[in-house]
């Protein structure tokens, strides 16, 4: 297999238009006789379905929650970036280009980021004209804020929902088209498998969640907007339903993952309380606008924070990255926060945890400021705690947040299947080794309303009239591998609940391939994955039918493939020997403890093809190639 | 904690249900009430009995999925509070606790807690939205809105579809949820060209699924896991009356 990006040519600030010049186009008349069926309904696959009905295309969508308003997008809370530069403060679409490859470490396709960057300043209008409730300012234009990684204040929110409200937005805008007769909505309905057909993706095999039934649905191209897979680790700041599922089965039907490595951990977390925890609740990267990290200077110090003095604090972001300070990247926040933890420094009942610190922001800007700026984050926070973070520093730690590896896509966004697309965080396009905050949202809706409209009738226009319909005989052999699959966990009959192995294979992760990777840890973790997987299958257990409601069951198919992914996340890991972004092989570091790349022999991205007899995975490489930004060792100092 | 929990199991859709008492020691006061049931859960698979379906996803009180009737309150007895953010440290050693689902005409159960919700989604389809397709916006800073309009307009948008309002209110009505939405793109101006017809089609959805009427009780108000005010039922009616008696609704 060849991996051709289709990358169109010329300057980077031309390619945009010249694809959509040369793309194909689907005539209106015709755009009705075409059906896209798209999976999950978050950001990227909500607004990409309102906007492919809006053309006139025929669309179906599908979400394992009880509504389509219900996608994980909706706890996106800091904001969405756009390069308008309202603030007048130097940035441009150039400029968010940058920031992003680099904050990205250097690991993203240059066309696709500058892409992004272009889009996302229509984004915004469209989001406005929505109706979306963004933050204004008194004389009424839209506010902004600063996220990590970057000098300039892009950055636009609606308090601390910023996602709720672009989501809701979207969701709106699909149901506009649901009235209008061109979206038909399945709810707790969840894809189990792709359909190909003569090499091209033609349906999905989808389980009603609610009476059990197996069904098919044909359409002329299959749309990915499924999300990311960080709950491998099993505790993340993932939603209990975000899974790998349908991503998966599209890879084992021929789909190409590329970097499964690249995941990334946020710094401010709320920290873990104990063995019953089930998720951990991210504290908005908004956040350390205001506030400040530190730890006690000394070992073992258990003072109650406002005991200790400030000569005997230690704001080591501000004293190691001066001129960042406490808003450097994502991925070196965390790398710092664990580092004074394990020094021994850290706070808190377990030692997993730093502070973040809003005293100063009070008494600079008053309670009421603060109050109005992250008021719902400061609930949530004495919520889950019971502590008042507007009297006591919170406690922070980091936590696996969101995945920067996915599907691989080419500049239009279609996998290695011809006709499957994979949009929003499930391709692995845009941020490279580290995805820089409020950048998210961007990148889903910047590919739902902006760029899958246009590059899928490119497609769709070289297969009018080519229909295939759920009588084709690779649907009912679809159907029947899943029913098989669903039977055998049913009947394993073991003795072990779905979670506990979840858990076991989580923590597994957590400790050899998450924030710190080596050689050793990696190869212990691809000792262990396999015996877990296999007892995993031999003895869990079960409990109901599968022709009725069965949370069990709806985990335990999930766990199943996040039990074969991890084992990708680990050869992948294991395979890139450089430290990038959000991966850090503790092999390759600067004297300074920063991730060191090697250019020479890893400036590309890593695809993996599942072989076809199933035992293992071919390496394709597609290398990466910088014409506008200079490589250099990230400095955030 | 030892806590004593009273929970409504119900087979399927149609099927009789009944509360099940379950005794659940060990109780962390530092666990969700969601942990708490999810802890329970794995005792009941260990002992061979189905776990109790529940609806949850993000555990941060956003999502709107999670919901339940705690002692007879919808979300349990803290303020503004979603059930996924409820702590056991709430409840004292040796409570008895009584965990329900939703109960309203137009929300039937589907099996234990869980309840099937798509009345709301249709209310939404019948108008909750500004007509605008993608690429025809202009410029986001051409229509200034004033900064308290658009708080106004945020506080009623940060509604998440709970159904809680639903369940306290004795009628069943959604008047607070269609209200949200008809004051959130009524406050903005570009809800404005289709304000009238907006809240007639949205109030007709309403009044075809199986919610009742208001009758000014205000339990929703109390329940709201956002604070949603029954002052956007007040506009709500303002603009509906407004668009019978003068529109083209």
């Amino acid at each position: 297999m060849v991996l051709d990006a289709r990358i169109p040519s010329g300057p980077i600030e031309k390619k945009w238009d010249r694809a959509r010049f040369e793309l194909k186009l689907v005539s209106p008349a015709n755009k009705r006789r075409f059906n896209v069926i798209i999976v999950g309904t978050g950001l990227a696959g909500a607004s990409a379905a309102a906007t492919l009905a809006e053309l006139g295309y025929n669309v179906k969508t599908f979400c394992f929650q009880d509504s389509p308003r219900r996608a994980h997008s909706i706890a996106a809370q800091g904001g969405i970036n756009a390069a308008k530069n309202y603030r007048n403060d130097g940035d441009s679409i150039f400029r968010l280009f940058y920031d992003t490859v680099k904050g990205g470490d250097f690991r993203s396709r240059e066309a696709n980021v500058y892409r992004l960057a272009q889009v996302s300043v229509e984004i915004i209008d469209q989001c406005v004209a929505q109706g979306v409730p963004f933050a204004r300012e008194y004389g009424g234009l839209l506010d902004n804020r600063s996220f990590g990684g970057a000098q300039v204040s892009r950055t636009f929110y609606a308090r601390g929902q910023t996602g709720q409200q672009l989501l809701l937005g979207a969701y709106q805008a699909m149901a506009r088209q649901v009235e209008a007769g061109k979206v038909q909505v399945f709810p707790r309905t969840e894809m189990l498998d792709l359909v190909v057909v003569d090499g091209r993706a033609r349906g999905v095999v989808v389980r009603d969640l609610v009476s059990g039934e197996v069904s098919s649905h044909a359409g002329d191209a299959v749309v990915l907007a499924t999300g990311g897979y960080g709950n491998a680790y099993y505790l993340s700041t993932n939603a209990k339903g975000s899974n790998v599922t349908a991503a998966w089965r599209a890879h084992r039907r021929g789909a190409c993952f590329a970097n499964p490595c690249f995941t990334q951990i946020h710094p401010t977390c709320i920290p873990v309380t104990g063995h019953y925890q089930s998720k951990l609740t991210l504290m908005s990267e908004s956040l350390r606008n205001d506030g400040r990290i530190w730890v006690p200077k000394t070992k073992g110090d258990k003072r109650p924070p406002n005991e200790i003095p400030e000569e005997e604090r230690d704001y080591y972001l501000e004293r190691r990255y001066p001129s960042f300070g406490n808003l450097v990247p994502r991925d070196v926040a965390s790398r710092n926060a664990k580092a004074v933890c394990d020094e021994g420094r850290g706070v808190g009942p377990t030692g997993l945890g730093v502070y973040l610190d809003f005293a100063d922001a009070i008494a600079r800007l008053g309670r009421e400021t603060i109050a109005e700026r992250y008021g719902n984050l400061f609930e949530m926070y004495e919520k889950i705690t019971g502590e008042d973070p507007y009297r006591v520093p919170m406690r922070i730690y980091p936590a696996v947040h969101y995945t920067m590896g996915g599907l691989w896509v080419d500049y239009n966004l279609m996998t290695t299947i011809p006709g499957l697309y994979a949009i929003g965080e499930c391709n692995f396009s845009d941020h490279g080794a580290n995805r820089l905050g409020a950048s998210a949202l961007m990148q889903g809706l910047a590919d739902g309303y902006f760029i899958l409209p246009y590059t899928i009738g490119d497609y769709l226009a070289q297969h009018l009239g080519e229909r295939v319909t759920t009588d084709h005989p690779a649907f009912a052999q679809v159907e029947s591998e899943v029913r098989e699959r669903y039977h055998k966990l049913l009947n394993a009959s073991g003795k072990r609940s779905v979670d506990s192995f979840h858990r076991e294979l989580g923590l597994l992760l957590w400790d050899h391939c998450g924030m710190e990777r080596s050689q050793k840890s990696l190869e212990t973790a691809l000792a262990k994955i396999p015996e877990l997987r296999q007892e995993y299958h031999d003895n869990v257990k079960v409990l109901g039918s599968a022709e009725s409601l069965n949370q069990s069951l709806e985990k335990a198919g999930r766990v199943a493939d996040f039990f074969e992914l991890a084992e990708l996340m680990c050869i992948d890991a294991l395979e890139r020997r450089e430290s990038c972004g959000a991966h850090f092989r503790i092999e390759s570091q600067t004297p300074e403890g920063e991730a060191k790349r090697d250019d020479e022999r890893y400036s590309y991205v890593a695809a993996w093809q599942r072989k076809e007899d199933g035992d293992g995975w071919t390496a394709h490489k597609e290398p990466l190639e910088f014409e506008y930004v200079q490589l250099t060792q990230r400095s955030y100092k | 904690m030892n806590l004593t929990l009273y929970v409504w199991r119900q087979a399927g859709p149609g099927e009789p249900g009944a509360m099940k008492r379950y005794d659940v020691p060990d109780v962390s006061p530092d666990m969700s009430f969601l942990e708490m049931l999810d802890v329970l859960n794995e005792r009941l698979l260990e002992r061979g009995e189905e776990p109790i379906a529940f609806d949850h996803d993000c555990r941060e009180g956003i999502c709107g999925s999670c919901g339940m009737v705690i002692n007879g309150r919808p979300h349990g007895p803290q303020r503004k509070t979603t059930a996924c953010q409820l702590h056991m440290r709430h409840f004292r050693d040796g409570d008895s606790i009584y965990v329900e689902p939703w109960r309203a005409a137009a929300f039937p159960v589907i099996k234990d807690l869980v309840v099937d919700r798509s009345a709301f989604d249709r209310i939404i389809e019948a108008g909750g939205y500004i007509s605008v397709n993608a690429g025809a916006a202009p410029e986001a800073n051409v229509i200034p809105v004033p900064k308290d309009d658009a708080e106004a307009a945020f506080d009623a948008a940060a509604c998440i579809g709970c159904g809680a309002c639903v369940a306290a209110c004795p009628n069943g009505a959604a008047q607070l949820f269609t209200a949200a939405k008809i004051t959130h793109l009524g406050l903005m101006p570009q809800g404005q060209a289709e304000r009238q017809r907006r809240v007639v089609k949205m109030v007709a959805q309403m009044e075809d699924e199986a919610f009742g009427s208001c009758t000014n009780h205000r339990e929703c108000e109390a329940v709201c896991p956002k604070g949603i005010a029954i002052t956007t039922i007040a506009r709500m009616n303002r603009d509906y009356l407004k668009a019978r008696l003068f529109g083209k609704g």
